[in-house]
């Protein structure tokens, strides 16, 4: 009983500022103005600009989640191959980047690729051509990439290192090569991270306001962005809650993705 | 007897500044059962991963069947490993685990059908090709782990501690099956241990090692008889140690009391290490002994019983089944058979094992 006791500033915290906002979104979400019930704010995600903004915030995270994984599996594997001890460096300059503040790199990011940024005044420096990806939607992957990378890296980090290094020699010495190894023993044995690591960034991509505001201009607009909008421009709470309700569906499916893959658990150490 | 299957030359191996194997070099003939046997930290599961393939030596040279291995990678070695903890496929069910050595040399399907049947039978699984790994017990999932090994027909079945974590009773049924194994297979294994127990029983020859250095090769008869120095003695069973002096050809001075042995071409006046082994030490009535001491402590170890005696300022470990209680004067003899002469260690390696255990 004691031990429950103690939990209850966090019940009381979740129930505040989780259950009761929850619970006030599927209000707004389910009535219109006058307070009538209502599916109209739902199945305003068919309207042709709510639905560009989701299905371009679908391709856009799948694309960064997809980018995120070729990046980060090797580098889960070359980190998992050395001793961490002996090279704390190493991960210190991987880890680093996630202590600072998300909003801070997303800016640094802005003020790299402006027209006149950091990167063109080197390019022109250089006689090369201007880059020119700001307000595109490649600078929108690329702030996902960069921003969501370490939840990629780490899952399947974690997922790597639990196999012991004799399954993998077994494999070896029952006459599989390095390629075998690989398809046959590491990455099935892998895939709960992998698992994981696409949920932990497929989510927050696809909910995103604030890297395709900073990085996108407003020309671009995600369903994170639509969602913003109608709370804080339009001030159309239950549109912003019926949209917010289907993105929810969406994060729901990865969730349970998660769950039935992920056994082990491997996304907890975040 | 049959010729060697495996040459290891002249190994060397250190990981940092920690030496583990230092020039050492050993012969493995065809169709042997050989053990090596040594505390944690000896360097058998080294040798054993180098003749795996899973490290490499620093210097030397692994001659296999006549042919230089040494920079082979395992996957083209003909031999193959059963890993402590059986390091099966938990994403693969037991026929998967069985055939993925021979999925690999692409042999056919009815092929494969028939080798993991054969296997399933020799290791008294039949039925179980559609379970998982962890759904296994440990002695059943070894079983499997050998069931794996040997359907790639290996010439060499390397085993690295592979009855450690399961419990005494199935250990010891385990070491019955794989002398079968063996037996029907007709295939060399090399086995690697720390419990003396285990070599004695299954061994055609034991090799004990103990820091990086191959204290004594031999059968298990010769090991337990005839250990070389103190520390097989000490470790191949219990033993007494005891500082004597060789006084003359087949006559030794043990604390202080002349006893006849049978060894010769120690000279004389030498300081020579004596063991004998506690079922070897005969407790009389004192005025028969040859020294007389008093029962200091008494258990009861189902066979035997197990005493100690305080004779002449040492600690004698003593088993009978013959009772003398606590308090009890004896009188001690021992049989001039029973009595291993050593010689003391004269190198610094050697008296390192001896401190060490």
């Amino acid at each position: 009983m004691n031990k429950k006791a103690l939990a209850s500033p966090y019940i009381v915290w979740s129930g505040i500022f989780i259950i009761i906002p929850l619970c006030m979104v599927f209000f707004y979400g389910m009535t219109d103005k006058t307070g009538a019930f209502t599916f109209d704010n739902i199945t305003a995600i068919a309207l042709s600009e709510n639905a560009k903004a989701l299905w371009l915030s679908l391709l856009l995270s799948l694309v960064s989640t997809a980018i995120c994984l070729l990046l980060a599996y090797p580098l889960a594997m070359i980190l998992s191959s050395i001793n961490m001890n002996h090279n704390s460096f190493i991960v210190v300059i991987f880890i680093l980047p996630m202590w600072m503040n998300f909003l801070l790199r997303t800016l640094a990011w802005q003020t790299l690729l402006e027209k006149t940024g950091v990167i063109n005044n080197i390019l022109s420096f250089m006689n090369l051509p201007a880059l020119q990806i700001i307000n595109t939607p490649y600078a929108i992957v690329l702030g996902m990439v960069y921003n969501f990378l370490p939840f990629m890296v780490l899952p399947i980090y974690n997922s790597l290192t639990k196999i012991d290094p004799n399954v993998v020699n077994a494999a070896r010495d029952l006459g599989a090569n390095g390629l075998k190894t690989f398809q046959k023993i590491i990455l099935p044995l892998s895939v709960p991270g992998i698992i994981s690591g696409i949920t932990m960034v497929f989510v927050p991509a696809l909910t995103t306001f604030v890297i395709s505001n900073l990085l996108g201009g407003s020309k671009i607009l995600l369903i994170g962005n639509v969602i913003e909008e109608e709370f804080t421009q339009t001030s159309n709470w239950n549109l912003g809650s019926g949209l917010s309700i289907v993105l929810m569906i969406f994060i729901i499916i990865s969730m349970i993705a998660t769950a039935i893959f992920d056994k082990d658990g491997e996304g907890n150490v975040l | 007897m049959s010729r060697k299957l495996i040459d290891l030359v002249n190994i060397t191996k250190a990981f940092d500044e920690n030496v583990v194997l230092d020039d050492m070099s050993l012969y493995i003939r065809e169709n042997e059962f050989l053990t090596l046997l040594g505390p944690s930290g000896c360097g058998k599961t080294t040798t054993l991963r180098i003749i795996g393939g899973f490290e490499s030596p620093d210097k030397g040279q692994i001659i296999f069947d006549g042919k230089d291995i040494t920079n082979l990678p395992p996957n083209k070695r003909q031999l193959n490993t059963v890993f402590q903890k059986y390091a099966l496929f938990t994403h693969m069910d037991i026929a998967e685990n069985i055939a993925f050595g021979l999925k690999i040399k692409n042999k056919s399907q009815a092929y494969i059908n028939d080798k993991i049947k054969y296997a399933l039978k020799l290791v008294n699984l039949d039925g179980y090709e559609k379970r998982m790994p962890d759904s296994l017990s440990g002695g059943q999932q070894q079983r499997i782990a050998i069931a794996r090994a040997i359907v790639n027909e290996p010439k060499v079945l390397l085993l690295d501690e592979p009855l450690g974590a399961l419990d005494l009773k199935l250990r010891q049924d385990m070491q019955y099956e794989l002398i079968r194994l063996k037996n029907e297979l007709g295939i060399t294994f090399v086995y690697v241990t720390h419990d003396q127990e285990e070599a004695l029983t299954m061994s055609d020859t034991i090799v004990v090692m103990n820091q990086g250095y191959i204290q004594q090769i031999g059968t298990p008869e010769d090991i337990y008889n005839e250990p070389e120095n103190a520390f097989v003695a000490d470790f191949i069973g219990d033993s007494n140690i005891i500082d004597s002096v060789m006084v003359k050809d087949e006559l030794v001075e043990i604390l202080g009391a002349k006893f006849a042995c049978v060894d010769k071409g120690f000279g004389n006046n030498i300081p020579v290490d004596v063991v004998i082994r506690p079922e070897d030490v005969e407790l009389v009535r004192p005025e028969e002994g040859v020294i007389q001491g008093v029962v200091s402590h008494l258990i009861f170890k189902g066979v035997h019983y197990e005493m100690e005696v305080q004779a002449n300022g040492f600690e004698w470990l003593v088993h009978s089944t013959k009772l003398f209680p606590v308090g009890e004067p004896v009188g001690i003899t021992i049989n001039p058979y029973n009595i291993q002469i050593m010689n003391k260690p004269n190198s610094e390696d050697e008296e390192a094992c001896a401190i060490d255990e």
